[in-house]
């Protein structure tokens, strides 16, 4: 009978992405609500170190899976490898990170294995051995309690919610082969940002900029650069041609869950609320005292943004020096 | 080149929600339905295609009677004919069944090519591109920012946290849109004219050869147990001074010393 906690983590260019320490620390509590034991896997190639970075998050066994097929992520192979494990786990929950590669390889696998899957959760409880997780849906207009029929739950977990727990346990490593069977997909080429620049959706900080700033984002830059923090935009300012797509908060851009989101010159926009009310803590500078922003911030401040952003940077400095 | 465009009909971002009174579903009158804007960028780059190198660009969208005003409003955009799957054992079906169905109606036409919305903006599930995929057998590719048709292959930019990765994949493959990609062109008037003579036609789930038993609402694998608002935070606290300085001071001794964030 199918049973116990399968949690896949996720690594690029052999380091661990954030998101994988909340998916072990979750799949840890949900396997003691059950009374069952975790087991995560790790996918690349070269890996083999990497997975002692895992243990103190409390997995009972830890997979390896080493392969030069699984270098880059692509669908298939990783989709295939995952359906072989399951078939031999035969785990009642899968817990993933709902990232860009979580999204579509949890996709995928339900397919494969006809399984019901909970995407981007930011909760999960349990009531009579069953989970109840909790999804945003409507861009976060609405969270829907699910619950997920059949012998296998998948639940893919948004980044930056859930918390990130150390559990002292014993715990057993493996290797295991790759079945990557026919594979019609090539990873051609990688380009990813250069320097520094923290990724949006795992930032704990994100300075936002809307149509308030007129296209300046210099002091949101060097304000987000001092707290350690992503820039983010409204979609405005992406129509604007202000801030690039890849930037943009909202319903139909990214969902991020900082721990503390600065929105400086957004009115608050349905859409972009979407984006960011499951931040933590939100602050809102705003010219406009009436600006709906502030119904959904914790902290506001009527203000210019040109003047305030500088200020606060400078008062930054002052805490931190 | 036959492509294949998965379209679906959802509220306009801007719509207010309401829950409706048996708490698991949404109040559906007074919203103002679109086409998922996912999908109008799957269209636009389908029309693009079939204008550089020929072909057939066909609209497979499921829902109810509504939902034909979105295949419409994609075929006053340009494209050449629609299938509506219209059946009301499939109304309320979860991401999978959904998938299942459209596989089951791609099955029955030429295809070499299927694009979709990365997520539809309604239950944001971001699966059922990649279930479709999974029941045609073919490769996915998502959230692709850009295109380009090689000799039976397709190339894909598909945007990652703090980057992009380039994905060949061999047709027939799918693939998804993101924000980038390109921008979605408007229904002219003569389009919409001839939209209206483009043949649409209507399915059923027993059509598709499925069960519609497996399907539905009452079928889901996912259910619905409640809708609830997000939680209320604590009314804002406005911060006051006299100068930009002084506001500044005390936000961040705020942030620094009350909610320890800095």
């Amino acid at each position: 009978m199918a049973q116990g906690v399968f949690v896949i983590t996720e690594q690029r260019d052999s380091a661990f992405r954030k998101v994988s320490f909340e998916a072990v620390s979750e799949g840890r509590r949900v396997a003691d609500g059950l009374g069952a034991e975790v087991t995560a896997v790790v996918m690349g190639s070269g890996i083999e170190g990497l997975a002692a970075a895992l243990e103190k998050y409390g997995p009972d066994k830890i997979l390896v899976v080493d392969d030069s097929a699984l270098a880059d992520y692509t669908t298939d192979a990783y989709t295939n490898v995952i359906a072989e494990l399951v078939k031999s786990v035969d785990p009642a929950v899968i817990i993933l990170g709902a990232s860009a590669q979580g999204k579509d390889l949890s996709a995928r696998l339900a397919a494969r294995l006809d399984a019901g899957l909970a995407m981007d959760c930011t909760a999960i409880k349990i009531e009579n051995g069953n989970l109840t997780c909790t999804r945003p849906m409507f861009g976060g207009k609405i969270f829907a309690d699910v619950q997920i029929d059949g012998p296998l739950q998948m639940v893919a977990i948004r980044p930056n919610v859930m918390d990130i727990t150390e559990t002292a346990k014993p715990c057993a490593t493996e290797k295991v082969a790759a079945q990557v069977g026919e594979l019609k997909t090539t990873v051609a080429e990688k380009s990813m940002d250069t320097g520094d620049k923290v990724e949006l959706t795992e930032a704990d900080v994100v300075v936002s900029g809307g149509r308030g700033t007129g296209g300046n984002f210099e002091a949101i830059e060097q304000l987000a650069a001092a707290l350690g923090g992503a820039v983010g935009a409204s979609r405005s300012a992406v129509d604007e041609g202000w801030r690039p797509h890849s930037d943009q908060v909202g319903q139909t851009g990214k969902v991020v869950s900082p721990g503390l989101y600065i929105a400086c010159g957004i009115s608050g926009a349905i859409q972009h609320l979407a984006g960011m009310s499951t931040s933590k803590y939100i602050v809102a500078i705003n010219k406009d005292a009436e600006a709906p922003i502030f119904s959904k911030a914790d902290l506001g401040i009527v203000g210019d943004l040109f003047e305030m952003v500088p200020a606060i940077a400078e008062e930054m400095k002052k805490i931190t020096s | 080149m036959e492509i294949v465009v998965l379209v679906k009909q959802v509220p306009d971002t801007e719509s207010l929600i309401e829950i409706d009174s048996d708490g698991v579903s949404i109040k559906k009158q007074d919203i103002k339905w679109v086409m998922n804007p996912y999908d109008e960028i799957a269209v636009e780059e389908a029309l693009q295609i079939r204008e550089a190198q020929g072909g057939t660009v066909t609209i497979v969208s499921m829902g109810g009677q509504k939902a034909v005003e979105t295949i419409r409003t994609a075929l006053a955009m340009g494209a050449d004919k629609g299938i509506h799957i219209n059946d009301p054992a499939a109304e309320g079906s979860d991401a999978l069944a959904t998938a299942k169905i459209l596989a089951a109606a791609l099955k029955e036409i030429p295809f070499e090519l299927v694009i979709a919305g990365h997520r539809a903006v309604d239950e944001d599930n971001y699966q059922v591109a990649a279930g479709v995929a999974e029941f045609l057998g073919i490769p996915q590719v998502s959230m692709v920012v850009k295109a380009e048709l090689l000799d039976g292959k397709i190339k894909c930019q598909r945007t990652i946290e703090g980057g992009t990765v380039t994905v060949e994949a061999s047709l027939p493959a799918l693939f998804t849109t993101q924000r980038g990609l390109n921008e979605p062109r408007y229904a002219s008037l003569p389009g919409i004219m001839k939209a209206k003579k483009k043949p649409v036609d209507v399915k059923t789930v027993a059509d598709l050869g499925i069960d519609a038993a497996s399907v539905g609402a009452a079928n889901r694998k996912v259910k619905i147990k409640a809708l609830n608002f997000p939680p209320q935070r604590q009314a804002v606290k406005m911060i006051q001074g006299e100068t930009a300085q002084e506001k500044a001071a005390e936000l961040v001794r705020v942030l620094h010393e009350e909610a320890k964030l800095i």
